[in-house]
């Protein structure tokens, strides 16, 4: 159904009559259909962060053990052995318990939390709000797109508790390491449980990208033309692009991968003797998997940040009270990156043996996409210059976005040039480049969402003394974490070593490690500050008096304190202006859907 | 005990931070929003700048505690060219970085939110959005150009004269061959290797070019002479990691890879250099392999010509040590002999 067809049958809506419209239907939810297999984006949003959330804390406390064999590479925790049992016998992680958190710590984190965590509930919560739609194109598939979501993670989690362990082969899962189970224990039972949660992954990627699609594409509100939609909108419409046309390739590289575990084929296998016998696999290249992978991985990274991007934006216009700075290259290097990102993939694969004159256009298309990332950058400055900035907890979190972004963003510049890229490869360098810009800046932005748009969500405000305290703390000491790692890095220390005692090259960064790994658990237990601020406040928060808290011009602020499903108990509203008319003509801000004035100027 | 301790404390910590923020929280309510506001944001303001100056003394800290402790000259020649874009590169990223965090956290203190304040309504500017489209353009076409130059010398064939070496990486370690006095290295193939019949790589002992090859348990390079690390993996994908000499390559079972450099100091001569009587040219491993990854260490002892031929004068080939019946005087033995002699071997 589209939007024209509901505005025309308002009437009816109003009524609750429509029988081909079942925004209304608020009268028989029942629990199951409200909080459990609900159909309404804004209930989906909230499973999705909620799942995200709870992957979130375990990924990270993963972090935190192997920090403690790092930082701590000789003192034991018999603790540890009441938790992980013989994965750390004597109070010390063993070497394939550590191999096995490093992989799930990124798995988690870049997929459950990072993806389906941030963009899953934002593009969930905001397209609809923000475009003017009762509900998502199709809020059947987008139930579906959540629960696949669920399925995966049900069988992510199953796989940390097998005899032989999750998959430990780091989150990119390279065969032929992933390949064989001899090769590792972790490549037994647990690499096909982490394909199979991949795969269900995938597919709530490809029925949630599909929908965010044709909603942004079709079911926008009269009058939202493309060009009067907020950034927020832009930057979800090209991560869907993304996910959409890359994902089905991971997919097929996994195919592929598991074919050759169980099937007999020889994809990715070749010349191979292990476990004391030759294998009569013949002819595939373990390269052509790579390639899949980061035809998928490299967009990924975009799929993380562009969300955070465009929410930053809108969160910087409004709390600085000012137009976002360049609206129209703030989308046009949204869509360069878009372009760029699927063509930038083998610059993970400088020292693979690739051809060098092919490594060549990686290096230049690498580094053109710096173009693109500092027109957003400047942009973003020259947004809160000469503004009136409200520093709230998600204003706050979203000028250090912008800080690790930069920060982070530079170091790209040395990684993807690929004379560079030889010495600093798989060295703590790359860890400290991309936390830093995807992990850190996605993790600001996606706080910053939250705080911004919790009262929407739940019609209470998060406790902002506490997010403050987030706030300086994370900001703080996500620098002293990743900052000392670029030295290590430049030292070619390299990365997912577990002991680094017996090397004379690496073994000076003891002290560095410890102090590191002292400012992770900081650093984590600040977390769970922001996880007990967010459920208390669902419950205990203070209330939410007015419909439009931060004064935003955007649709989702036009909906009642506490939206039924449809969004709008009455007509959908008409916009005339874009989203960023802020200290306008004298004004402090002007709602979308007010229109143009006939003395107004014109932007 | 110590632990439920710990964790008593911890929790203890939460409860006093959340009845502070619960209680500002009704403070704010009774002061009022506004003026709330007010002074969340001259205190959130003053931590922002204070963040930029701390952090910047930080990041000046940083490098003067850290930079004794990586890498000095680089030790190849080869290298020197990766360095020299490094500082390029830092110097270029280095400038931006620090214009932007200031202007990002000066802009952010200087224009908070003040009472008759207003913001500056200004949603473009083409002329601006040019000159910041322009200038990183410029600077990183500079980069690429450069970048490019090295790429292309890092990966060009090896001299003609280049000494050969071969490493295989398996779990969890590397096996080094050398060609022998013929300079070039007999065939293997997997299904070959016999590791009771010391033949871990699989060589092809049908093969006459294999006969001279030796192998070693550390590389020995001659300092200033090109060497080219021929490189394979008989397992899983590992990586030759020369981080001395800023060299890298994957070592992929079925795909051969190769790598070139000039050695510039002995070890010896590294020894004096940094100070450290330990110091040793170390290759790592730096491509996940498995539980053992961390400990696949390789050891690489550069030192003069007559030292080096001192060392290749005592290593057996590895024919001789697979063959220990066989007479050195007469390595060319046929097949057949040869396959009775590896069931030998092999029942010894």
């Amino acid at each position: 159904m589209s939007n024209e067809a509901t505005l025309h049958s308002q009437q009816e809506v109003m009524h609750g009559a429509g029988a081909h419209d079942h925004h209304d239907h608020e009268h028989h939810d029942s629990f199951i259909s409200k909080y459990v297999f609900s159909m309404d984006h804004k209930m989906i949003a909230k499973q999705f962060l909620i799942t995200g959330i709870i992957w979130a804390i375990i990924g990270a406390f993963f972090s935190v053990l192997f920090r403690l064999q790092l930082g701590y590479p000789d003192a034991t925790f018999p603790w540890l052995e009441s938790i992980l049992g013989h994965w750390a016998k004597g109070g010390r992680i063993t070497p394939e318990a550590y191999y096995a958190l490093v992989t799930m710590h990124g798995t988690i984190l870049v997929f459950f939390v990072l993806t389906a965590g941030l963009s899953g509930t934002f593009s969930n919560l905001l397209i609809p709000l923000q475009v003017g739609a009762r509900d998502m194109a199709s809020p059947f598939m987008n139930c579906l797109s959540y629960w696949f979501f669920f399925l995966a993670s049900l069988v992510m989690m199953a796989s940390l508790f097998v005899q032989t362990g999750p998959a430990s082969g780091g989150w990119t899962m390279y065969p032929p390491l992933s390949a064989l189970g001899d090769a590792s224990i972790g490549s037994k039972i647990g690499v096909d449980l982490w394909l199979t949660s991949m795969a269900l992954f995938v597919v709530s990627q490809l029925l949630g990208g599909l929908n965010y699609i044709s909603t942004i594409l079709n079911m926008r509100t009269k009058g939202m033309s493309m060009t009067k939609m907020p950034l927020t909108i832009w930057s979800f419409f090209f991560t869907a692009v993304l996910g959409v046309l890359s994902f089905p390739v991971l997919l097929s590289g996994f195919i592929l991968l598991l074919m050759d575990r169980h099937a007999g084929t020889s994809f990715y296998l070749s010349d191979i003797f292990i476990a004391g016998k030759a294998l009569a696999n013949e002819g595939g290249s373990a390269i052509l998997y790579q390639h899949l992978f980061w035809f998928l991985g490299h967009p990924e990274v975009y799929i993380i940040i562009l969300p955070a991007m465009g929410m930053v934006s809108e969160v910087l216009a409004v709390n600085s009270r000012k137009p976002i700075f360049g609206y129209l290259a703030m989308i046009g290097s949204l869509f360069a990156i878009c372009i760029l990102a699927f063509l930038v993939w083998a610059h993970h694969m400088f020292v693979t043996g690739l051809n060098p004159f092919l490594g060549a256009f990686f290096v230049l298309l690498t580094l053109l996409i710096a173009v693109p990332s500092a027109i957003k950058v400047f942009n973003w400055i020259t947004t809160i210059w000469k503004g009136n900035i409200r520093f709230t907890p998600a204003s706050l979190f979203s000028i250090g976005f912008v800080s690790t972004f930069i920060s982070g963003g530079l170091t790209g510049i040395w990684l993807g040039n690929s004379s560079i890229d030889i010495h600093l490869h798989d060295t703590y360098f790359v860890i400290a480049h991309f936390h830093i810009v995807m992990g850190v800046s996605a993790f600001f932005g996606m706080f910053a969402a939250i705080y911004h748009w919790f009262p929407k969500m739940y019609g209470r405000f998060m406790n902002n003394t506490l997010g403050y305290i987030h706030f300086w703390i994370t900001l703080v000491g996500a620098y002293l974490i990743f900052w000392p790692m670029h030295y290590e890095g430049m030292a070619g220390m390299p990365r997912r070593y577990f002991d680094y005692s017996s090397w004379t090259s690496f073994n000076q960064f003891e002290g560095l490690n410890q102090f590191i790994s002292f400012v992770v658990i900081i650093v984590f237990a600040t977390q769970l500050l922001f996880v007990f601020n967010f459920f208390y406040s669902i419950f205990k928060g203070r209330k939410l008096t007015t419909m439009n808290p931060w004064k935003a011009t955007s649709l989702e602020w036009t909906t009642p304190i506490n939206p039924g499903h449809g969004n709008w108990p009455g007509e959908i509203p008409e916009v005339h202006r874009w989203a960023y008319d802020y200290s306008k003509d004298g004004r402090d801000f002007i709602p979308q859907t007010e229109p143009i004035g006939p003395n107004e100027s014109a932007h | 005990m110590s632990g439920f301790l710990a964790v008593l404390v911890v929790v203890l910590i939460f409860i006093v931070i959340f009845q502070i923020a619960k209680a500002s929280e009704y403070v704010s309510i009774l002061k009022g929003e506004k003026k709330a506001r007010q002074q969340s944001n001259r205190i959130n303001g003053f931590l922002l700048i204070a963040f930029l100056v701390l952090g910047l003394i930080g990041v000046y800290y940083c490098n003067n505690l850290l930079k004794g402790k990586i890498l000095g000259e680089s030790a190849s020649v080869q290298g020197e060219g990766v360095d020299t874009l490094i500082y390029v590169t830092l110097a270029i990223t280095g400038v931006v970085f620090v214009i932007t965090q200031i202007a990002l956290f000066v802009f952010a203190f200087k224009y908070q939110e003040k009472e008759g304040q207003k913001a500056f309504y200004f949603p473009h500017n083409n002329k601006l959005e040019v000159i910041w489209t322009v200038i990183p353009a410029i600077a990183l076409t500079v980069l690429v150009a450069f970048g490019l130059k090295h790429w292309f010398q890092l990966t060009s064939d090896a001299p003609a004269d280049a000494a050969v070496v071969e490493v295989t990486g398996k779990q969890f370690n590397w096996l080094i061959r050398y060609p022998g006095k013929d300079g070039q290295l007999g065939r293997k193939a997997n299904n070959l290797i016999d590791p009771a019949a010391s033949n871990e790589i699989g060589i092809d002992w049908n093969d006459p070019l294999s006969h001279d090859d030796f192998q070693a348990t550390e590389v020995h390079l001659v300092v200033g002479k090109p060497v080219k690390f021929v490189i394979g993996s008989r397992d899983v994908i590992h990586d030759v990691g020369l981080p001395q000499f800023r060299m890298k390559m994957d070592a992929v079972p079925g795909i051969p890879t190769t790598l070139w450099f000039t050695p510039k100091y002995t070890t010896k001569q590294m020894k004096e250099k940094t100070g450290n009587p330990d110091f040793t040219y170390e290759i790592s491993c730096d491509q996940m392999c498995g539980a053992g990854h961390y400990s696949m260490r390789g050891v690489i002892v550069v030192e003069t010509q007559e030292e080096y031929d001192a060392w290749v004068a005592k290593q057996p080939t590895q024919y001789s040590l697979a063959h220990p019946a066989a007479a050195p005087a007469a390595p060319a033995a046929d097949a057949k002999a040869d396959s009775t002699k590896t069931v030998a071997a092999n029942i010894k």
